[in-house]
């Protein structure tokens, strides 16, 4: 097996794709002659011709609507956002057209696209780069929100999302792209979207996490096993649709939890897998659930991001909190 | 002087554009060289159509106020540009509509009453049928035109000669995705056809107030695609700019932005807007003199193609239809939760199958 970072499992899981269905297109600002300003699209464009891998004009709005068109014409769109900030200008696209497609149409027509979006903090690019903004995808009825941890994933929940006849956001974290390399298959595997991951087993406390901070949560488990408190570690893989069912399987034996994500406190996914806990679990809890995010600010980039966000220590902290209740 | 020279060589200009008409408001044809070949039966179906289409729309008026219809906008007026720009197409062209453009799509074949469920809020009301190639109307300003700007890319990859075309107004065309949706014409050189509807008012913004541009076709120049001004009130003129058009675009030879002038007699749409309050009898009056039927109408009974029976028998005829497809939309079972519930996703999660016993206990 391949040893790869994310930023090359996800871009062979465009390549396995491209191959084996010509209907795929990949494109964006820079995606093709340079491969993507991360590179994620390095080669394709070389391998497949620019009529597959190809640029666009810099018109974030215009390349969710050139998606959507290629969508209705039986394409299968995988459309990179350039950075997370620039969502904003093409939401509309993502929240108020692809997402109520097959809705509007009456099953008629799907939006079968993948908007592929680098975020996350912690590598101090500029303002408006690194937000972690799946708070209000998720909150859109009809899109599927994904967050991969790591390569593996990240290429199996790939391929899963461009398959998919709905509309996906694919977040990958810019921590994550090249911070370490796992074993990756090669040719094709899927990993379903919908289906959490236990990354660690634990009996005395659930934490339930996604992206980067899967990583920062275990870093803490190991710190807190040194203490002899065993925690149990979720990634969740994808936010819409979300797998309660392991999330509460873990707490039926932990009976606490804490949510950590990197994204600011209010009204996010953290408040949702709370709630959720709450209405399905909360006989099983001997704690409240706790959050542990960043503050509801604007992201604290460069010169605040590591106070900003969220650590190993700040989960430990958490972890403590629920065991002591 | 060097200085005046040096400024003519720097300063982009362009001329004032002229719409094209081919018929007068009497009916007389003014250029008898760009009059579109149409047979006599085509004419006569053109013309009929538009008849069919004011009845209509003075019935959905009437239904609206009924509460048998939910929300609508009324089309008299510009019946010309856009029953005349639709009959220019060919059947397998696509229509990326805006949201007063139910005509469009009803003569592509979108069947009425899904129109009217459209309206009532039926999510049936966009099962379009496989062979009829449109969108339902749009509801956001401006996003169809960057969408049709991706259907006419998936036309041309695969290798047709079909092409889109895609409807908005004056007050569409200063939203940002106008301006992106022309680029990326331009730009992919796609077979894209932008009609902007100018009918003077955005909702009760003057287009006085809506750009200083010379018009809104002289904005296809900075696309880098070709750009026309119609007369909107003569359906001659309109099927020939979007004929040209679709040639061009059938051609490989890329996008046309067709500014049509034309007028809405009727207001915004029947949730209370009043034009009164932001237009003067008299402008009204003028404008009615434009009539595109009226226009229509003169030149074919000079050439003996149209009568006051024909008028007759297609008013009866629209009367019934609409009375008929109204009928037929109220009998579609009511929508449910649940179905709504399925709707979002191919396959319907978990979380949203726990939230459907919710509304099925």
């Amino acid at each position: 097996m391949a040893q790869m970072t994310m930023i090359q499992a996800i871009t062979d899981a465009m390549r396995v794709e491209l191959e084996r269905d010509e209907n795929v297109l990949v494109f964006g600002e820079d995606v093709g002659h340079v491969g993507g300003v991360f590179r994620a699209t390095e080669g394709l464009q070389k391998q497949f011709g620019e009529e597959r891998v190809f640029d666009t004009p810099l018109a974030e709005s215009g390349i969710g609507g050139l998606a959507i068109g290629l969508g209705i014409t039986g394409y299968r769109p995988v459309a990179e956002i350039q950075f997370i900030g620039f969502i904003f200008e093409v939401m509309d696209s993502i929240c108020a057209q692809a997402s109520r497609m097959r809705y509007r149409s009456g099953g008629r027509y799907n939006a079968p696209i993948v908007f592929r979006t680098p975020f996350g903090a912690g590598v101090h690019a500029p303002e408006l780069h690194s937000d972690s903004l799946e708070g209000l995808l998720m909150q859109t009825p009809g899109l599927k929100v994904v967050v991969p941890s790591n390569p593996y994933d990240a290429k199996g929940l790939l391929l899963s999302a461009i398959r998919d006849n709905d509309p996906v956001f694919f977040l990958e974290h810019l921590k994550l792209y090249r911070s370490f390399r796992g074993e990756v298959p090669e040719g094709d595997y899927t990993v379903p979207l919908g289906k959490a991951n236990v990354v660690r087993e634990g009996k005395d406390v659930t934490i339930v996490t996604y992206g980067a901070m899967v990583h920062t949560s275990l870093a803490a488990a190991d710190e807190l096993a040194k203490e002899g408190i065993e925690a149990e570690v979720i990634d969740l893989r994808t936010l819409v649709p979300m797998d309660m069912e392991t999330v509460l399987e873990s707490i039926k034996k932990t009976n606490r939890a804490i949510v950590v994500q990197e994204a600011q406190r209010s009204a996010g996914a953290g408040a949702e897998i709370v709630a959720r806990i709450m209405e399905q679990g909360i006989l099983h809890l001997e704690a409240p659930v706790l959050r542990i995010t960043s503050p509801d600010t604007v992201l604290g980039f460069g010169e605040i991001e590591k106070e900003w966000l969220p650590d190993a220590s700040r989960v430990i902290k958490g972890v403590k909190e629920v065991i002591n209740f | 002087m060097a200085k005046t020279m040096n400024q003519s060589n720097y300063e982009v200009r362009t001329e004032p554009v002229e719409a094209l008409s081919i018929l007068s408001p009497e009916g007389k044809l003014l250029q008898p060289d760009l009059l579109p070949q149409l047979s006599d039966e085509q004419l006569r179906e053109l013309m009929r159509r538009m008849v069919f289409t004011r009845v209509w729309d003075q019935r959905a008026i009437s239904l609206s106020r009924q509460g048998r219809l939910g929300f609508y906008a009324p089309v008299s007026g510009q019946e010309a540009t856009m029953v005349a720009s639709e009959f220019a197409l060919r059947q397998d062209d696509f229509i990326c509509p805006g949201y007063r453009d139910m005509p469009q799509l009803v003569w592509h074949g979108l069947p009425m009453y899904q129109a009217f469920l459209y309206s009532r809020g039926h999510q049936q009301g966009g099962r379009i049928p496989e062979d009829v190639n449109v969108l339902m109307p749009q509801i956001i300003i401006g996003a169809q035109i960057v969408q049709a700007a991706g259907v006419a890319m998936g036309l041309k990859k695969r290798g047709t000669d079909r092409v889109a075309i895609t409807y908005t107004g004056d007050g569409g065309s200063s939203q940002g995705d106008f301006y992106e949706g022309m680029n990326f014409a331009g730009a992919f050189k796609l077979p894209v056809i932008f009609v902007v509807q100018n009918n003077g008012y955005a909702i009760s913004t003057p287009f006085s107030k809506q750009t200083a541009s010379e018009s809104i076709a002289h904005k296809a120049v900075a696309a880098g695609i070709h750009g026309v001004q119609v007369d909107g009130m003569d359906a001659m003129a309109v099927y020939k700019a979007v004929q040209d058009a679709a040639e061009r675009g059938r051609k490989g030879e890329g996008a046309t932005l067709i500014e049509a002038i034309t007028y809405r007699f009727g207001p915004h749409s029947m949730s209370g807007d009043d034009p009164s309050k932001y237009r003067t009898k008299e402008e009204q009056g003028e404008w009615e003199e434009r009539d595109p039927l009226v226009r229509m109408r003169k030149f074919l009974e000079s050439k003996n193609l149209w009568s006051e029976e024909d008028e007759a028998k297609v008013t009866e005829e629209a009367k019934n239809t609409v009375a008929e497809q109204i009928k037929k939309a109220e009998s579609v079972e009511k929508m449910t939760i649940p179905g709504l519930i399925d709707s979002m996703f191919e396959q319907t999660p978990p979380y949203l199958e726990q939230q459907k016993e919710d509304f099925t206990k």
